[in-house]
């Protein structure tokens, strides 16, 4: 398991970098390695505009002979009130575009919000690697 | 924070970003562009992004805005340098850049820029190209 801190602003780029290194280093193709950077930038921007602090966790997965990596983004930040509105294109509290949570969710596998009003959200990515 | 250099050449400006840039430096940025059209009475800006890695939401939102306002100030702006895996991340991220227009590198967004001078002013630059054409064919004879 790896770990990086969310802490401010500059860690959106920090984590990226984290999240590039170590999917290139198990072997995902150029395509997914963006896939994932950009599933990272657009959930630790979320972590920093909703919450201020967090963390990402990364893990090795399997599959039967299938690996692949879960990448999960947690924080203890005030939660999301209604996540199937969260995950309509285009929805937004903070001004922004509303295409960090669906489009994360397209580019990923496997896509799980957990979220609790008050307590925190977690969210959870899988990508598989293709034989 | 490194700034991105803004290029001026004849009534084009280049922006070619070389960094990862902060959502505060991508803001800048187009801040930056945007005073340099009007300094300049630049008629097009040439944004190359082949050195990013990523595109991502903001970003992307970004680019596409600096296309809206500098359409504002009567230039048009280009988006060169968009590899496939940014391609293929900006369609599933769901992002519409549908208004911006591209080119694959600077060199065809330089070409693209005189085709449309040239359509605009008409007869003395197509005039000029079509002499060109005449030297070639004399040429190929």
């Amino acid at each position: 398991m790896n770990i990086y801190a969310i802490e401010s602003e500059n860690d959106v780029i920090g984590a990226r970098h984290f999240i590039r290194d170590l999917v290139k280093e198990k072997g995902f193709g150029l395509i997914d390695q963006t896939r994932l950077t950009t599933i990272t930038s657009e959930l630790v921007r979320n972590i920093v505009l909703y919450a201020g602090k967090g963390q990402v966790l990364a893990y090795d997965v399997m599959n039967g002979s299938t690996n692949g990596i879960k990448i999960e983004f947690k924080d203890s930040g005030p939660g999301i009130q209604d996540i199937e509105q969260a995950m309509q294109d285009g929805y937004t509290t903070k001004g922004g575009l509303g295409a960090g949570l669906p489009g994360s969710k397209r580019l990923s596998d496997e896509f799980y919000i957990e979220s609790e009003s008050g307590k925190g959200t977690k969210i959870t990515v899988i990508k598989w690697l293709k034989a | 924070m490194e700034k991105t250099p803004i290029l001026k050449f004849g009534d084009t400006l280049i922006v070619s970003i070389q960094t990862e840039l902060h959502d505060k430096a991508a803001s800048r940025l187009q801040e930056d562009i945007l005073n340099q059209v009007q300094k300049n009475n630049s008629q097009a800006v040439v944004i190359d992004v082949s050195s990013l890695e990523i595109v991502d939401s903001f970003i992307g939102r970004m680019l596409s805005n600096t296309a809206e306002m500098a359409a504002l100030m009567h230039a048009s702006v280009i988006l060169v340098g968009i590899s496939p895996a940014v391609s293929i991340t900006l369609v599933e991220l769901g992002l519409n850049l549908g208004g911006v227009k591209t080119a694959l590198d600077l060199e065809s967004a330089m070409e693209l820029l005189q085709n449309d001078k040239a359509s605009f002013f008409g007869s003395e630059k197509l005039d000029s190209q079509a002499d060109n054409a005449d030297e070639i064919s004399k040429d190929a004879s």
